[in-house]
């Protein structure tokens, strides 16, 4: 599109250039420069006019959030490969940089080639949360693209969201050209390939004719060419499509054989320090053990586990060109591979002695979880373990389905503090469905007893357990979907109830640490994410009055957002409450019905009322199909072992070069 | 690469007088501890695959003694002045020799620290440039450590020289004091030369 009609010669010889000369007078002047000059080991750089097809990927968070998503590497990798496109990374640009920003007219930028993100075809956003939606606002304004994309002409890249958020871009679809669902992989292969063939016909149609050919794959949202029109109560009456050659619903992507796609290939070694610094590798993708608040779970199903020996051989090549010293196996519930035993012995023989540590996010609550983390951690440090029962009592859990009884909590902690670990979290969450003041209070019981068990397994009363709870926000395309959130208030003070009563406790109290936040943030979380498309104006005059960063408490305001909320919703028959702690009805057209996670919403709805039965259901990764409806409606399959393979396919070398690790360790 | 004993063991890697964030250098040193004998030649190529462009590995050399970091006795800095003429300079430049201590304050973690700005200072010459005047500094590397932007405090306390535009700061040398020729030498040499003297 950097080619069209009314743009003039000198314009065009401009595209694609740095703006780094300009930028660079700047950066002596704001906190943590580096952040914002890229240079990264296994970066790519690739000449402007060499390829057809140009993408900006930015994560909507600033740089050292950023940088490590594994999301953006993989899709830079995957476009990067291709030799008719590249793509470059842009982040969230702090205060302090944007307006110095605005006021030298320095564009917002990548840190690949610190060029012009307007100058680009392509701007692909990936939304892990919606309290990133502030800081595409900034992002899209620094760039010199109109927020709104009805006024966005040819000369513009088209904007197009992922991520999990984009199950329901409905709120932010007057700033987004177009969204995807689901895995990214195969879906940028399928733009690219559009938008190459558009722009060598001459782009026939211009914009809206590449945003058509997008939208009749039946797998690419285009919000503008869907219509909602409401009832008289403020409820959807229905989406309709306004062209005829777009599909009434949406599909998601699907990517199969993992082992196919062994992406990051090469992952980046960021020189700012980032939140992790470590090399991740994804050991499946997917999960089925069917939380029923759990929006990550649901969406992304089914399981598709990558193999053993595909895991080894991503580990033992990424360390090889990064010189990482952590190895983190990823997934939504790591210990849940169905070779994991073999994976982690294996791993930890083949790099015991080499400074390589190997980690398992897990939340996974028994006692294999344990036997796992110490293989892992063998001759290594032992710093602390975490576990997620979620619900505070017995009866919570069945009704979020996170099926861990009292007796297999207090035998896991057991095993960890008697194995040596001396430091246990536990997660839970508040506000979720049905939930009184005696469910949470419960929490503070089971953290007493889990003190108990550990004082009595080890002798020794040096035993800690931490507490973290996270407030629970309804998400779409979850059984929770319907449920009324709990408004903050009650949240505040059941949990203030909860602390009294831990800090109450003389014999346990000090040993149990305690950690939450206060339920106004989830509030704001809560009407994005399932807010319809009347959510636009109170993003943009939220964004207005200066909303940025708002996963960040130092920079979000409550106070701010419903002041947007009142002054945008001011001519609507509908407010915060009624988006955030109404529950919906069966028959409600809710704002994401056109857009198919592969869930049947039937059966959404009779495992959202199991679970107001207390009524608890399997993993169809280990007990017969529940028929969600993923893998009939997108005919696909779960994919897991055995495969057979028990040993690692390769030949014992040296983990890693030892001089590549130098470069990863600035300050050190 | 070897690594620190203990709990959490971290590589061996020290960074000696980095410079200044913001401030552009062709001089920055580091020591790295390694478990074996290496070639230097293969270890600079390897570093240098795995840095960004513009971070350029010069020069490794095996350390042959472990007080490295002493023979990194003074830095020359090149500071470029844009808008401002080499007579003004000069004479600020000069204004500053004449002094014998000029305090300046700097804002550290632990607050606003005062020290001497100009006993550090071995000499100060001035050039022109283009668009600018340049001035070169060789200063000794002092506790607190004197920066550039110390210098420039100085020269604005003593002859009120304000630069009109943000200075252009290069470290252009590190090394061992050559106090008659008022400039700085090469702090390899101690390192290269017995490897010199073996070949011959």
């Amino acid at each position: 599109m950097g080619n069209l009609g009314h743009m003039t010669v000198s314009d065009l010889a401009r595209r694609g250039e740095s703006v780094f000369d300009r930028l660079e007078l700047l950066l002596p002047l704001v906190s943590k420069p580096i952040q914002y000059v890229g240079g990264e080991l296994n970066a790519t750089l690739k000449p402007w006019d060499d390829v057809q097809v140009h993408w900006v990927l930015m994560y909507p968070d600033a740089y050292e959030v950023g940088a490590p998503n594994q999301g953006v590497q993989i899709l830079y990798e995957v476009i990067n490969e291709r030799v008719d496109a590249l793509a470059e990374r842009t982040y969230a640009i702090w205060p302090d940089l944007e307006a110095l920003m605005r006021e030298a007219k320095v564009p917002q930028f990548t840190v690949d080639g610190h060029r012009a993100v307007g100058d680009f075809d392509l701007f692909g956003l990936s939304f892990s949360t919606e309290l990133g939606y502030t800081n595409m606002l900034s992002a899209l304004s620094l760039g010199n693209i109109p927020l709104l994309a009805r006024e966005r002409d040819d000369s513009h890249p088209i904007v197009i969201a992922g991520g999990h958020a984009a199950f329901n871009p409905e709120p932010i679809s007057d700033f987004i050209d177009a969204a995807v669902l689901g895995d990214g992989e195969e879906a940028v292969l399928l733009i690219t390939d559009l938008t190459r063939d558009w722009k060598a016909a001459g782009c026939p149609g211009g914009r809206m004719g590449l945003l058509l050919e997008l939208a009749k794959t039946g797998v690419i949202y285009v919000p503008a060419f869907y219509d909602v029109e409401y009832l008289a109560d403020g409820r959807i009456q229905r989406v309709i499509p306004n062209q005829p050659e777009v599909p009434w619903r949406v599909r998601k992507h699907t990517l199969m054989d993992l082992d196919s796609w062994p992406y990051p290939k090469a992952p980046l070694v960021p020189l700012a320090e980032t939140v992790h610094e470590r090399m991740s590798v994804e050991i499946f993708r997917g999960c089925t053990r069917g939380c029923r608040f759990c929006q990550a779970g649901m969406i992304t199903r089914p399981v598709r586990e990558r193999s053993i020996t595909g895991i080894a051989e991503m580990v033992e090549n990424g360390l090889k060109k990064t010189g990482y010293e952590e190895v983190g196996l990823l997934s939504l519930s790591s210990a849940d591979h169905s070779e994991i035993a073999d994976i982690a012995r294996n791993l930890a023989d083949r790099y015991e002695g080499s400074q390589t540590a190997l980690s398992l996010p897990s939340t996974r609550v028994d006692a294999f979880n344990v036997d796992l983390a110490n293989e892992l951690s063998r001759g290594g440090r032992r710093s602390g373990l975490t576990f997620a029962p979620e619900g505070g009592s017995e009866r919570m859990r069945k009704v979020i389905n996170k099926q861990v009884t009292e007796e297999d909590l207090i035998r896991t902690v057991t095993t960890a503090y008697s194995a040596g670990w001396r430091q246990v979290k536990l997660y839970f969450m508040c506000g979720l469905p049905t939930e009184t003041d005696e469910d949470v209070l419960q929490i503070a019981q089971l953290a007493r007893d889990v003190i108990k068990a550990g004082r009595e397994a080890t002798g020794s009363r040096d035993i800690r357990c931490t507490v973290s709870i996270g407030g629970f926000v309804p998400k779409p395309h979850t059984p929770f979907q319907w449920a009324a959130q709990l408004d903050h208030a009650t949240t505040d003070a059941r949990l203030a109830k909860l602390r009294d009563a831990i800090r109450a406790d003389r014999n346990y109290g000090k040993a149990i640490g305690i950690r939450y936040h206060d339920g106004k943030p989830g509030i704001v979380e809560g009407l994005l994410s399932r807010g319809d498309r009347r959510i636009g104006a109170v993003i943009l005059a939220a964004w207005q009055d200066g909303a940025r960063f708002d996963g960040w408490s130092e920079h979000f305001s409550y106070d701010r957002w419903m002041s947007a909320a009142d002054r945008a919703l001011a001519d609507q028959c509908v407010d915060v409450d009624w988006y955030t702690i109404r529950e919906r009805t069966k028959t409600e057209v809710l704002p994401w019905d056109h857009l198919d996670s592969g869930l049947d919403s039937e059966w959404l709805w009779e495992d959202w009322q199991a679970a107001l039965d207390e009524v608890a259901i399997d993993d169809c990764r280990w007990t017969p199909c529940f028929d969600c409806g993923v893998c009939d409606q997108m005919e696909t399959q779960i994919q897991v072992g055995p495969t057979g393979v028990t040993d690692l396919p390769m030949p014992m070398v040296p983990a890693h070069a030892p001089v590549a690790e130098a470069a990863t360790q600035p300050g050190a | 690469m070897a690594f620190s004993a203990g709990f959490s063991p971290h590589p061996k890697v020290s960074y000696a007088n980095s410079a200044p964030t913001g401030v552009a250098s062709e001089a920055e040193y580091v020591e790295i501890g390694v478990t074996e004998r290496c070639d230097p030649a293969a270890v600079r190529a390897a570093l240098d695959a795995a840095l960004p462009p513009g971070l350029d590995i010069v020069a490794v050399v095996e350390a042959r003694s472990p007080d490295f970091v002493q023979r990194l006795e003074a830095s020359i800095w090149q500071i470029e002045l844009p808008g401002m003429g080499v007579a003004e300079v000069e004479i600020a430049a000069q204004k500053l020799l004449a002094q014998g201590e000029v305090t300046v304050e700097r804002l550290t973690k632990n607050g606003v620290r005062a020290f001497d700005a100009r006993g550090p200072v071995v000499s100060v010459s001035v050039e022109p440039g283009s668009g600018c005047a340049i001035l070169r500094a060789v200063v000794r590397h002092a506790t607190p450590s004197v920066r550039p932007d110390d210098v420039l405090k100085a020269l604005r306390q003593v002859a009120g020289l304000v630069p009109p535009a943000p200075p252009r700061v290069t470290r252009l040398a590190q090394g061992p004091l050559d106090p008659v020729g008022a400039t700085v030498g090469d702090p390899f040499a101690h390192d290269r030369a017995p490897l010199a003297a073996a070949k011959t």
